[in-house]
């Protein structure tokens, strides 16, 4: 009796819970596909952070606007990390735990991103990286893939190394930002350097709340480097360009310039004005580059642009931003499932057809087909933003099959315009 | 790197110039914190609100200390409405917990003027244009930049309008005694709400011309005030609370110290060196240099 009584309750009990689970099971199927994010909003990294974004909402709109992906609608959710690394891991934490995101893509930049490595790797999730440089380098997460078209260090500052030694150059002097992003760029051109023979005459880190870069751009010109190589962040470099242009670096200085984020950015550009010509430096986009149906997608952008009032042009971060939804879409659509493994497989084995052109990833999740360009600002004019839609103010003098000009040596000649 | 006498020169003369800007935007917080003992935590928020509206009034072609000149009745205004505000809901109404509810008072008024910036202007970088700016007085080999000397000059004037008003004036008596003992004030027939309404005025008026400074000497962005917080609050504390002068002088003393760090030993050290200084002087006198 105690038996049969036991075996009603616990019919019961499973019949409750059953009937408690099933609508959610059938919620998960057929409800709409979470996609979820930190973005620097705000913070030192939010404008480059807000124009990602409404790359990526494009994307999402898009994607509905054909009735979705697997037919159901894609839900995307962005907090704001404020640029600091240290509310990253508790966003995610939130995505997964409380909002119970599908799919994550990363914040834009390797500081932001550093720290959820390992809780991704943990939780099994597949995550879509958005600019960062070697964050996966010490994890191992095979389910990583970087949306930004380079690889390592060489894809850099190969350009602004060859460049040099092209030039006659045999000292450099490097300046880095003490943090996880230029620390990795500036440990992979130390070894870079050693390969290249050059000398280094200066190598300093500077902290990221420096205010004034005068004396360090003093010391700078006191070590009479051929080659001066800065890895910084968007404050900083605004910052340094300034110092530079007031201060001076020498007059044997061939090149300046190589891994400094933020004059990708129109604002700093227009700010900074005629102070970035004969600055050679790293870019992933720029007005002249061949990329079949760009143009199309920055005419949509700068008006979704206006009304966020972020980065007007958005050739940094938007299209790339964009193609990381085109690559999710892709791999849901041929492999019918949002399963982060069975995603993680389809993105690894498969060349991708994107607005940034095609992406093929290695096994570390990074690009297999780098596409990082090598620039020289000519000719910029101060108070300008138009100018930036023109090519030739960033003309393209590395790699050979991107390049549309000669880099002007040296530094002190380009400077001139 | 190799150690030169030219170079230490020119390290002292940075850190000079250095010292001025640390100097100019931390005034305003030496007399709110300094003379009024108020938790002004919004202080950085303020000063960069500055250096947006002086960034509009350059949009119209103002030269930007021109526009901070402009800025200041305004912004004297906004500080007297600030301080009745404050005073009515949390000073007033006193109490033990009267400390800790002004800091959460100005850290609201720190998100508000954070949000508010970025609704109207966005997060994208901010600045202004100037002759003086990107351009450098050079004297040999030397060259120095002249939106650091703009700000030195500010600094340098800033100091001695305030320290005159403070000793000179009536008000500026008022203003230092009210610091000390409200209640003889009250006696002498002053009224130290009123008092204190008009010295927050001044702090929060310093701003606007201190703003104009900040975004002459780099471009600006709404959550900058967070770099600032922590290094006005220790030149005010290294001057000694309320010393115009004493604010000047700890100004330039951290300004050189990070200078000679920063082109000499090693740049990562520093915010180490500068703090680590802030730390010895109030070991060894614990109310600041140039605090009674």
């Amino acid at each position: 009796m105690q038996a049969s009584r036991r075996k009603a309750l616990g019919a019961t009990g499973a019949a409750v819970l059953g009937a408690g689970l099933a609508p959610t099971i059938a919620r998960s199927q057929t409800g709409p596909i979470k996609i979820g994010m930190s973005m620097p909003q705000t913070g030192g990294l939010g404008g480059g952070g807000q124009s990602a974004l409404v790359g990526l909402r494009m994307w999402v709109d898009d994607v509905n606007a054909k009735g979705g992906l697997l037919g159901r609608k894609v839900e995307f959710t962005a907090y704001d990390d404020q640029s600091n690394p240290a509310n990253t891991p508790g966003i995610y934490t939130k995505l997964l735990d409380v909002d119970k995101v599908d799919l994550l893509i990363a914040p834009y930049a390797t500081v932001p991103t550093a720290p959820i490595m390992p809780l991704v790797k943990q939780r099994g999730k597949l995550l879509m990286g958005n600019f960062s440089f070697q964050v996966n380098h010490k994890v191992n997460h095979d389910m990583w893939f970087n949306n930004a078209p380079w690889n390592d260090a060489d894809g850099w500052s190969d350009g602004f190394i060859a460049i040099g030694r092209a030039a006659g150059a045999k000292t450099i002097a490097l300046l880095a930002s003490d943090q996880e992003f230029s620390q990795n760029l500036a440990n992979g051109a130390r070894a870079l350097l050693a390969k290249q023979g050059l000398q280094k005459v200066y190598d300093q880190n500077y902290p990221p709340s420096t205010t004034d870069f005068s004396s360090i751009v003093r010391s700078i010109r006191a070590a009479k480097p051929d080659l001066v190589f800065v890895a910084s962040y968007p404050n900083d470099s605004v910052a340094i360009v300034r110092a530079a242009h007031e201060i001076g670096l020498g007059s044997q200085v061939k090149a300046f310039g190589g891994a400094m984020v933020g004059l990708q950015f129109t604002p700093i550009m227009t700010n900074l004005g005629s102070m970035l010509n004969g600055i050679i430096n790293f870019n992933t986009y720029v007005p002249g580059m061949q990329l079949p149906g760009i143009e199309v997608f920055f005419k949509r952008y700068e008006v979704r642009a206006k009304e966020a009032k972020v980065d007007p042009l958005g050739y940094y971060l938007a299209p790339f931003n964009y193609a990381t939804g085109q690559m999710l879409e892709q791999a849901i659509t041929a492999t019918k499932s949002i399963d982060d493994k069975v995603l993680a497989d389809y993105l690894r084995k498969n060349e991708h057809k994107t607005l940034v052109g095609p992406v093929r990833f290695d096994a570390m999740g990074e690009r297999a087909n780098q596409r990082v360009i090598t620039i020289q600002f000519r000719g910029v004019k101060d108070k300008d933003t138009e100018q930036f839609r023109q090519p030739g103010k960033q003309v393209i003098v590395h790699p050979t099959g991107d390049a549309n000009g000669k880099p002007i040596v040296p530094y002190d000649a380009a400077r001139k315009g | 790197m190799a150690f030169s006498l030219d170079l230490l020169f020119e390290a002292v003369l940075f850190g000079v110039l250095l010292g001025g800007f640390y100097a100019a935007v931390s005034l305003g917080l030496s007399v709110a914190f300094g003379l009024l003992d108020i938790p002004y935590v919004a202080h950085p928020a303020i000063l960069v609100f500055g250096a947006y509206c002086t960034y509009l009034l350059g949009t119209a072609g103002i030269d930007p200390i021109l526009a901070g000149l402009l800025l200041t009745p305004p912004f004297f205004l906004l500080g007297i409405l600030l301080y009745r505000f404050y005073y009515e809901t949390f000073e007033r109404r006193g109490g033990a917990e009267a400390g800790v509810r002004g800091l959460a008072f100005f850290f609201g008024v720190v998100f508000i003027v954070e949000v508010g910036l970025i609704l109207a202007f966005g997060v994208d970088q901010r600045g202004v244009q100037a002759p003086y700016i990107g351009s450098s007085l050079e004297i040999g080999e030397f060259r120095i930049p002249y939106r650091m000397l703009t700000a030195f000059g500010v600094a340098l004037l800033l100091t001695v309008v305030l320290t005159l008003y403070l000793s000179r004036t009536f008000t500026g008596r008022a203003i230092k005694a009210v610091g000390q003992d409200e209640g003889a004030l009250r006696l002498m027939g002053a009224d130290p709400v009123r008092i204190k309404q008009i010295a927050f005025g001044i702090a929060t008026g310093v701003n606007a011309l201190a703003g104009a400074v900040l975004i002459i000497v780099g471009p600006v962005e709404p959550s900058l005030d967070r770099l600032y917080i922590g290094r006005t609050f220790c030149v005010v504390v290294l001057a000694g609370l309320g010393s115009m002068s004493g604010t000047l002088v700890a100004g330039l003393i951290l300004g050189i110290t990070e200078s000679i760090v920063l082109m000499m030993l090693g740049a990562s050290w520093a915010p180490a060196v500068s703090f680590g200084l802030l730390l010895l002087v109030l070991g060894i006198r614990p109310q600041g240099l140039f605090g009674r």
